[in-house]
């Protein structure tokens, strides 16, 4: 029983081996572990221990789905007015149809085949009095959905990788949710209100056949809207009526930049070749009207045309302040978002507290080690010191599979660990107790070693198994920090299982082997 | 010879079973007073289930002024606003905002009004907003949580020993679990994710305690066929005490470390840890092992064995 198999040392040993060289990282300054290697690096840290910010952000799904009916309206308007059809009641019913009604039979039937074929995701009915409702089945909208929150996820990425933070990371969560995750974001405030924006933009000629005024009594002329100004600067209207039509979208271009012109911010912007065609083109036909540029609904400003801009590149004024141009210019690179984002919940935490907080959990670790270091020591003397032998292996072990894994530790992840080590040591009480026992019953000491591993074995694994379902469920309901807690008290309980048993013996075995006590010290 | 040795030279004799009555009752008036407590007092529910905002703030120079800070954000008309200082320095001060009506977005304009409120003379340290949204949904996932550990604990045990020991780990660890909640709603200690987290982890610690004293239970079953059911549970209670005492000796000292080392944020996780020691412990030895002799444990085990002995006869 002494006696070890060769593989079994080996085993230990090369595992210990493992645990030092993967947890030394830990151990260095910050400086000195960004010059090593990236597979050898000390566990990351929560955003509550190195400070940063974190967004939980909600797609709009409703404004999706609302936004795609609207666009299948404005497909059947320009459809049935190209082909001269009188239609009434057109628009959006319930929440996933549209509905159009072609009374006169003659010119149903000739557009009846046409209208089939303008979504053929859409199922196509044709009830009561030239009634037609195209219906959006529950997977198709799902699929529409989750290539919106796709689309944000991408869009997100973009515009907070265009404001230079550090090693961001955006995951989406669920069906339609982003989580954004900016370490050293200290205060997210200009994050949150470039993401909260659509930043959809648009160029529409202005309706110069009505005015703003007239417009505001109520009366918009159809296929023109009513919209407000950004600012409400004096001398300039309040609102704009333009027409519905889109001359060119924000889609179409390519670059955007803050510039200056005459002292104040602009920003200057280039179309693809296809929009800088479309732009042409506008601005050809329309020379002398006014062009409105459109944000989020927005009248940013609507300069006139003095003459046909051909060079695809344009600018655009407003009132901006600096960081106004520069945020716009940001958002139009960036791309707009398919749907608004909400911000469902926000958790940042300042360096000083995450620096405090690491403080405070090393120095709380480091005084629970040496309490149960110092108990072991005192209840069970040379086989409590073993013990803690063990125990700082299984911490050891603990931190190189953490680094290792890549798991993250939190503020309760170190909770975790520092429970860990008096829950760890459990293993070794309840060896060291049969020993005592089965010693007392007369036991020789080989024997007595040999019996209380074998039968304190089976009581440790059934009650580590029972606290890991309790953790494993903890990680699957919980959330950010809980979830570390969760995994360094799941890690650490299979770590110490590891130690208490397998290191424990071997050095308890081979303490008697070399020492040859005629009874154990218990 | 250890100190220790000399402490517990023999297996002490203590009559736990025949104390089942007494503790019957402590067990019972303690869990009355906890749903009362709920009923009447409720919780002190933190932003994470409440919804709301946090906002830690650390003021740059000097001590903070709370009469002048309690005075500006009172008549913001956000509804209650309630201010906390804490730490040595008397600089640091915990403002909490009650959840605003109507969606996440006027939590986030809550916000930027106190931050415009306070303005630069503040360091920011924490700041925490959960929509109504995600409190609901948090909410869900904790009770989930906890309900569902403490059936998979039932069950584990249930299938590593007999159906007696599962149901009387089931009762056990539902017995800690009511009782932390009512830990948390007398004190009117915050409640929060990490306090889901406390009480998983006393659910765990304290089935961990039961287990050992179970298994040993199992063990001296097989081994004393004579002795009489509850002897045999007063002995096997009394052979693992010495365990328990040590175990609980451990982990009380890193509690003890956490609560007074770990920190603001810590400090009701481990708070609330320490209670859940002695609950735990106490009803493994009262309440897990009292409830086997209910359920027949001796009588349902030999009948099996004598039904499997007479099937196994030609």
């Amino acid at each position: 029983m002494l006696q070890f198999p060769k593989w079994k040392i080996a085993l230990v040993l090369l595992v210990a081996l493992w645990g030092g060289v993967w947890a030394t990282p830990n151990l260095l300054s910050r400086d000195t572990t960004d010059r090593m290697p990236s597979w050898w690096q000390p566990v990351s840290l929560g955003l509550d221990l190195q400070g940063g910010s974190y967004l939980l952000l909600e797609v709009d799904t409703a404004y999706v789905k609302r936004e795609h009916l609207s666009a299948m309206v404005e497909t059947l308007r320009a459809t049935l007015r190209k082909e001269k059809v009188r239609y009434s009641e057109l628009g959006i019913s319930g929440l996933d149809s549209v509905k159009v009604r072609i009374s006169d039979e003659a010119e149903r039937e000739r557009v009846r085949a046409e209208l089939r074929k303008l979504d053929p995701e859409a199922q196509f009915e044709a009830g009561e009095g030239g009634l037609f409702t195209f219906t959006y089945p529950t997977p198709v909208m799902a699929k529409r959905i989750n290539q919106a929150v796709d689309q944000s996820i991408g869009i997100v990425r973009r515009r907070v990788d265009e404001l230079g933070t550090r090693e961001p990371s955006i995951q989406r969560q669920g069906v339609d949710r982003i989580i954004v995750q900016l370490p050293g974001v200290k205060n997210p405030e200009h994050i949150k209100s470039l993401l909260g924006k659509t930043a959809k933009l648009t160029f529409h000629l202005v309706d110069d056949t009505t005015t703003p005024d007239e417009a505001v009594r109520g009366r918009v002329p159809s296929g023109s809207m009513l919209l407000p100004s950004v600012e409400q600067e004096r001398g300039l209207p309040s609102h704009y009526v333009v027409k519905k039509r889109v001359e060119v979208g924000g889609d179409m271009l390519t670059d955007a930049q803050p510039t200056f012109r005459d002292g104040r911010p602009v920003v200057s912007f280039r179309f693809s070749v296809a929009g800088g065609k479309r732009f042409a083109d506008t601005t050809s036909a329309a020379s002398g009207k006014l062009l409105a540029i459109v944000l989020d609904d927005k009248v940013i400003s609507a300069p006139r045309i003095n003459e046909p801009i051909l060079g695809g590149a344009g600018e655009i004024s407003g009132s901006f302040s600096v960081q106004g141009a520069q945020d716009l210019a940001l958002l139009l690179r960036a791309g707009a978002l398919p749907a608004p984002l909400v911000v469902l919940e926000e958790r940042t935490v300042g360096p000083d507290l995450g620096a405090d907080s690491i403080q405070a959990g090393a120095v709380a670790s480091g005084v629970g080690l040496l309490l149960v270091v110092v108990f072991m020591v005192v209840i069970y003397g040379t086989l409590g010191a073993l013990a803690n032998v063990a125990l700082v292996l299984n911490l050891v072990i603990l931190l190189a599979l953490m680094s290792v894994l890549g798991a993250t530790l939190t503020l309760p992840g170190i909770a975790g660990i520092v429970l860990t080590m008096g829950m760890a040591v459990d293993a070794n009480v309840l060896i060291y107790e049969r020993m005592r026992e089965e010693q007392r019953s007369g036991r020789s000491i080989i024997s007595t070693i040999q019996v209380s591993f074998e039968r304190a074995f089976g009581t440790i694994l059934d009650a580590n198994l029972t606290t890991l379902a309790a953790a494993a469920l903890l990680f699957q309901f919980g959330s950010g920090p809980v979830r570390g807690f969760a995994v360094t008290l799941s890690l650490g309980l299979l770590t110490s299982m590891f130690t208490a048993i397998m290191v424990t013996r071997l050095m308890v075995a081979t303490w008697v082997r070399l020492r040859r006590p005629k009874t154990l010290p218990l | 010879m250890s100190f220790y040795a000399n402490l517990i030279a023999r297996t002490p004799k203590f009559d736990f079973v025949g104390k089942r009555i007494p503790a019957f009752f402590l067990t019972a008036a303690l869990i009355i007073g906890t749903f009362v407590s709920i009923a009447t007092k409720g919780f002190n529910f933190g932003i994470d289930f409440a919804g709301g905002i946090l906002v830690e703030v650390q003021k740059v120079e000097g001590p903070a002024d709370m009469a002048h800070m309690r005075d500006v954000l009172g008549n913001l008309g956000l509804g209650e606003v309630s201010l906390q200082q804490f730490g040595e320095s008397g600089r640091d001060v915990m403002v909490r905002v009650q959840k605003q009506d109507g969606d996440e977005k006027a939590q986030m304009a809550a916000l930027a009004k106190v931050k415009e409120t306070l303005g630069g003379g503040y360091e920011y340290r924490r700041v925490e907003i959960v929509g109504p949204k995600v409190g609901d949904e948090l909410k869900r996932d904790g009770a989930l949580a906890v309900g569902l550990s403490v059936l998979a604990i039932a069950a584990y045990v249930w299938f590593r020993f007999e159906w007696q020991f599962g149901v009387g780990a089931l009762i056990a660890t539902f017995h800690d679990v009511i009782l932390t909640f009512g830990f948390f709603s007398l004190t009117g200690m915050e409640f929060n994710l990490t306090s889901v987290a406390a009480i998983l982890t006393i659910a765990g610690y304290s089935i961990n305690d039961t287990v050992v004293i179970y298994d040993r239970v199992r063990e001296n079953l097989r081994k004393y066929k004579t002795l009489s059911l509850s002897e045999l549970l007063n002995q096997s209670v009394n052979e693992t005490l010495a365990r328990t005492f040590l175990t609980v000796a451990t982990v009380f000292l890193t509690v003890i470390a956490l609560l007074l080392l770990g920190g603001e944020v810590l400090h009701g996780f481990a708070a609330s840890l320490l209670w859940g020691l002695v609950v735990g412990t106490f009803s493994s030895m009262y309440v897990a092992i009292p409830v086997l002799i209910y359920f027949n444990l001796r009588v349902g085990k030999e009948r099996e064995e004598e039904e499997a002995a007479s099937q196994a006869a030609p």
